[in-house]
């Protein structure tokens, strides 16, 4: 089992990304890591790109991912995995939703959405996996799902097994949403593995 | 196997772990401002039992509040953001002569970065300016035991004890442990005018306590468990505190290191002990170089601030690279990519009046701090300056008295209901008072909204969400003196902007009460109106809806071919699509429409 390891998660404002890393902390917790999880709140948070870093391991004393140390990034938008590029190596594992959200400069017509940017990535020989994670939540049924079906893809890179998340949305989730969730985990989980 | 179960062990903020620490520690009143990385504190604490918890109109208010509770006997406790602690500033002072009769601890969390904030002001100096010891702490752990060692430490040398964070501490979460509530005092009157009140002769007399105060405290910074020296080998031994130790730890895992958990006053001993140790000492910390300058000034040789940056955050990337250049490798450089800035979110009531104000080209905007701050932003781009909490009135108040007769009719002030309430009122009265022309515009959201929706005394509930008193701004603004006030309701665009231009027109002061609740709070989320989308066939590529800067709402370009492909005119540009996924149903857009390409969904 890998003893360290760091996971680092990018998208919109809005999407869902700090419950994303924290049923990831909790399970890498539960899997008795220590782990440290840093994000950032207030102005950041509307609209714009946001960021969690999360990082475990016998004794974690930073909890900002170092840049070229990434070992996984879980970008929830296109252009939110390109842009982490220096924060990876060559062996990092990038799970990447392939929705597209225009920043305000795309929207008004001033700039171009980049096209095949993921290209860059795989180009630099990271092993990037493109998942509709929309089309998981729908199929599950609930679209605020999304996030979940994204840790679930992601898991497959990690150590820890699949109870340890499924234990972790049992304890964390509210009652209502805890079938639909562990529906979301497992249909993502196995969207990489079909893959 | 539930985590938290185990051992007492929790997973918490740095700022969860405050307010635990808090509680653990037998605080009985804590009084604070809402602010970036500070909020999330109180809004915690007030979760635990025993303890009175409020939101103050400001950081002044809130420190005076906790000074009075410490006057009578108990421990309390007071937060806010590093800029925050500049408007507390004048109670802190004169605090740390009167000191208290139970513990008083300030909180002050910085923002290198600024993440979410003004200016990136390093709040070690006010310890040495004001004479007060800081602790700083490293993680949330540290966070929680800390709190416990600062009230410790203000009873027994009768002072304010200043706790500093970073986002760094704040807004990471780590494992913390549980403890118990110490047995809390019992609060009591009891006058003691030479220490409580500050004329100059007793003022003279406490004035001579501090400094044998902090004689003390200097001794008791050598013994305290929160400063230790961790051996190690090499030539290079570090000084370090805060989130600045953890990338040390990182970056030079066998080196010494000296951890400074207090941070003013130093324990000199120690570290000239610690420098007579290693070959080369250096000092590793963000922003100023406070501890660098208090250990030259011992005469103690150091390098610092020569290899590590004064600006922004560190890492301990950052750190490797700046001691041991050689040590690091070369990393992928960045993709020049379209930049995602903050954006006010769809359906935001700001927007209404930034777009007024946006086809107001020879208007000056005077800012303030707040969500609204984004209508700087392009498209709207409709805001000239922003200096601080309040400043808004009265900087535009500054302009009108400066241009005299040339600005009337092209200065307007900004700011939101919160911070009306917090300095922006004496402002007002000021205007009023001192007769100047300027339009006021308070965008009355009915919530602090930046940083997550806290109560205020404009908003009718409490921190616990109890109903409160809610003061009535026109009322407000009426009893202050000011002529002419109007409320208008954001979202009515064109309603909007003929007020804006009647009343930045009005030679008399005059108060705009843009009122419209936040979008995003709970109830509206809850009553989420119908959504609006565009009828293609319609959109003759006006842009005018595109003009808002709503998320929603984006732009598609055509070439002369693919407009007629579509059935457009030849010469039309694009189109504006709505993304119903994060219409929020304001209907601004469809009211600026002229060609009933935009409709509500239910009409549909």
């Amino acid at each position: 089992m890998k003893q360290s390891g760091n996971i680092l998660f990018s998208g919109v404002g809005g999407q869902g990304i700090l419950l994303a890393s924290e049923l990831t902390a909790y399970a890498q917790l539960e899997a008795g890591f220590d782990v440290k999880k840093s994000e950032v709140h207030g102005m950041a948070q509307r609209g714009g790109s946001v960021e969690a870093h999360l990082r475990y391991g016998e004794r974690v004393y930073s909890p900002l991912i170092d840049p070229g140390t990434a070992d996984i990034l879980v970008a929830f938008e296109i252009l939110e995995a390109a842009r982490y590029l220096p924060y990876l190596h060559r062996d990092s594992a990038v799970v990447v939703n392939t929705q597209k959200i225009l920043p305000p400069a795309v929207a008004l017509g001033k700039m171009a959405y980049p096209d095949n940017i993921l290209d860059e990535l795989t180009d630099r020989g990271i092993n990037v996996v493109a998942i509709d994670a929309f089309a998981v939540a729908k199929e599950v049924g609930e679209l605020r799902t999304a996030n979940v079906a994204m840790v679930g893809a992601m898991s497959n890179f990690l150590a820890v097994g699949p109870q340890a998340f499924l234990d972790v949305i049992d304890e964390k989730v509210k009652p209502a949403f805890r079938e639909v969730n562990k529906k979301a985990f497992k249909a993502g989980r196995k969207l990489v593995y079909h893959n | 196997m539930a985590f938290d179960e185990n051992d007492n062990k929790l997973w918490l903020s740095g700022n969860e772990a405050i307010a635990l620490g808090a509680w653990e520690a037998g605080v009985t009143v804590a009084s604070g401002y809402p602010g970036t990385p500070s909020t999330e504190i109180m809004g915690n604490l007030v979760k635990y039992d025993g303890v009175y918890g409020e939101w103050a109109p400001n950081e002044k208010v809130g420190l005076e509040v906790a000074i009075g509770a410490s006057f009578a006997g108990v421990r309390a406790f007071a937060t806010m953001k590093h800029v925050g602690l500049n408007v507390a500033a004048d109670p802190l002072f004169t605090a740390s002569y009167t000191g208290g009769r139970g513990g008083l601890v300030v909180l002050t969390a910085d923002d290198p970065q600024m993440h979410s904030s003004q200016n990136e002001q390093d709040n070690r100096n006010y310890a040495f300016a004001a004479k007060l010891p800081m602790l700083e702490p490293s993680d949330p752990a540290e966070a929680k035991v800390m709190m416990r060692t600062a009230f410790e430490l203000s009873e027994r040398l009768d002072t304010p004890v200043l706790l500093r964070t970073t986002t760094r501490v704040a807004h990471v979460k780590g494992v913390v442990e549980k403890g118990e509530r110490v047995a809390t005092a019992s609060a009591s009157l009891e006058k003691m005018p030479a220490k409580f009140v500050m004329l100059p002769g007793n003022a003279r007399m406490r004035r001579a306590e501090v400094e044998n105060r902090m004689i003390a405290a200097r001794e008791l910074a050598e013994t305290l468990p929160e400063n230790r020296i961790e051996q190690g080998s090499g030539p290079r031994g570090f000084i370090c505190a805060g989130t600045s130790y953890n990338y040390v730890k990182e970056a030079f895992p066998d080196a010494p290191v000296l951890k400074l958990g207090m941070v003013w006053p130093l324990p000199e001993t120690m570290i000239r002990d610690f420098a007579a140790s290693v070959e080369e000492l250096i000092v590793v910390e963000e922003l100023d170089p406070f501890l660098e300058t208090h250990i030259r000034a011992m005469g103690i040789d150091c390098r610092g601030k020569d290899l590590i940056p004064d600006q922004g955050e560190l890492n301990s990337f950052i750190v490797r690279k700046a001691v041991d250049p050689d040590s690091v490798g070369d990393i992928f450089a960045p993709l020049d990519l379209p930049m995602r800035p903050p954006n006010m979110c769809a359906g935001c009531p700001h927007r209404g009046i930034f777009y007024g104000l946006s086809r107001l080209k020879e208007v000056f905007v005077s800012g303030d701090i707040g969500c609204y701050t984004l209508g700087f932003l392009p498209p709207l781009s409709a805001m000239d300056s922003c200096v601080c909490m309040g400043a808004s009135v009265t900087v535009a108040h500054g302009m009108s008295k400066a241009l005299g007769e040339e600005g009337k009719g092209k200065v307007v002030a900004v700011l939101g209901d919160s911070t009306f309430m917090h300095s922006g009122m004496t402002g007002l009265l000021n205007t009023v008072y001192n007769e100047s022309y300027a339009t006021v515009i308070i965008l009355d959201n009915r919530t602090t909204a930046m940083t997550g929706h806290q109560q205020n005394p404009a908003s009718g509930k409490n921190i616990k969400g109890e109903p409160a008193h809610a003061v009535n701004l026109e009322k407000l603004c009426e009893s202050l003196g000011v002529p002419r006030i109007v409320v208008v309701n954001p979202h009515e665009i064109n309603e909007t902007r003929k007020v804006l231009k009647e009343e930045i027109a009005s030679p008399d002061p005059s108060v705009i009460i843009s009122r419209a609740p936040c979008v995003l709070l709970p109830e509206m989320v809850k009553a989420k109106k119908p959504v609006y989308c565009t009828n293609l066939d319609n959109c003759s590529g006006c842009m005018a809806c595109v003009r808002l800067g709503c998320p929603a709402i984006s732009w598609h370009p055509l070439t002369p071919t693919q407009a007629v492909d579509r059935g457009y005119k030849k010469k039309q540009k694009g189109y504006a699509e709505i993304a119903e996924v994060q219409c929020n149903g304001c209907g601004q857009c469809a009211e600026l429409c002229k060609f009933e390409a935009i409709s509500k969904r239910e009409e549909n």
